[in-house]
């Protein structure tokens, strides 16, 4: 369990870490909805292959982590309802948002943002009550 | 240049988000199930990601970025419907799997079909929100 908490503090240093990078070097937020969603809908054209290469960075070093190491599981429902409500959710959400964990909580949050620090209340407060509802009053997670 | 920065700041967040647990769900619903046994996993990383980013922040002022003209502005202090309405249906999803954007690319090579299912729905969630935000604009707040 400490063990956990200290994974967790030396894996948040570097996303930490990468945020700032990204802020000094290319004067830019490292919020993983806007660089997705930014793909998405086209309103991140200009600027397309900067985001392509952070998603491509995003998804291959923790696939080279995963071979070359073990025991890293994602512990996914198999509901396929559940997932696809929730990726609905998840999707319309952050955009409408204009943020999500990284962009809000973490780079929102740092420079004391107003706006993040709302959202990252509501995310977390609506995350809990779904928890708290799905799970040990109707038990359907 | 800065693709490169680009690549590897990605590759950074994916390694953090891997070692810190973020890419398991039990480790997300366990800190957002309070009432269940607690996990205080998360805090600890929100922490540990705030720090640097706070001292980037203050390293901002005064100066420009290597590879850019300037520091992106300080948004509007506006709380917005669609802040609130977007953040609490962000957080309802988040709940009911215990995934976010970042770690849903992040897990995506090892999380089977169950991953693919969920980006899948998510980008298409992420498609159809600057219609969607159009219509609630149109709409005159009820406060």
């Amino acid at each position: 369990m400490q063990s956990d908490w200290l994974l967790g503090l030396i894996g948040g240093g570097i996303i930490g870490t990468a945020a700032a990078i990204l802020l000094l070097f290319n004067g830019r937020i490292m919020g993983a909805s806007g660089i997705i969603g930014g793909l998405v809908d086209g309103s991140g054209r200009h600027d397309w292959t900067e985001r392509a290469a952070l998603i491509a960075g995003l998804l291959i070093v923790p696939a080279v982590m995963v071979a070359f190491g073990n025991g890293w599981e994602t512990h996914l429902t198999d509901n396929w309802m559940i997932i696809a409500f929730a990726g609905l959710l998840v999707g319309i959400g952050t955009r409408l948002a204009n943020g999500c964990t990284s962009g809000h909580g973490v780079c929102g949050i740092s420079r004391l943002s107003l706006r993040g620090i709302v959202a990252t209340a509501f995310y977390i407060g609506a995350g809990g009550l779904t928890v708290v509802l799905f799970k040990h009053v109707w038990g359907i997670i | 240049m800065r693709i490169l920065v680009s690549f590897i700041v990605g590759g950074l967040f994916g390694a953090g988000l891997l070692i810190s647990g973020m890419t398991d769900t039990t480790k997300v619903q366990g800190w957002l199930d309070i009432f269940g046994d607690w996990d205080p996993t998360l805090a600890f990383v929100m922490g540990g990601a705030i720090l640097p980013m706070a001292v980037a922040w203050r390293i901002t002022t005064g100066r420009k970025p290597v590879l850019a003209d300037q520091f992106p502005a300080p948004p509007e202090p506006k709380l917005g419907r669609n802040l609130v309405i977007g953040s609490t249906l962000f957080g309802m999803g988040w709940g009911l799997v215990g995934l976010c954007p970042g770690p849903a690319i992040a897990s995506l090579s090892f999380a089977g079909w169950e991953g693919v299912a969920f980006l899948i729905a998510m980008l298409s969630g992420m498609l159809v929100t600057p219609a969607l935000r159009m219509r609630l604009d149109q709409k005159p707040a009820a406060v």
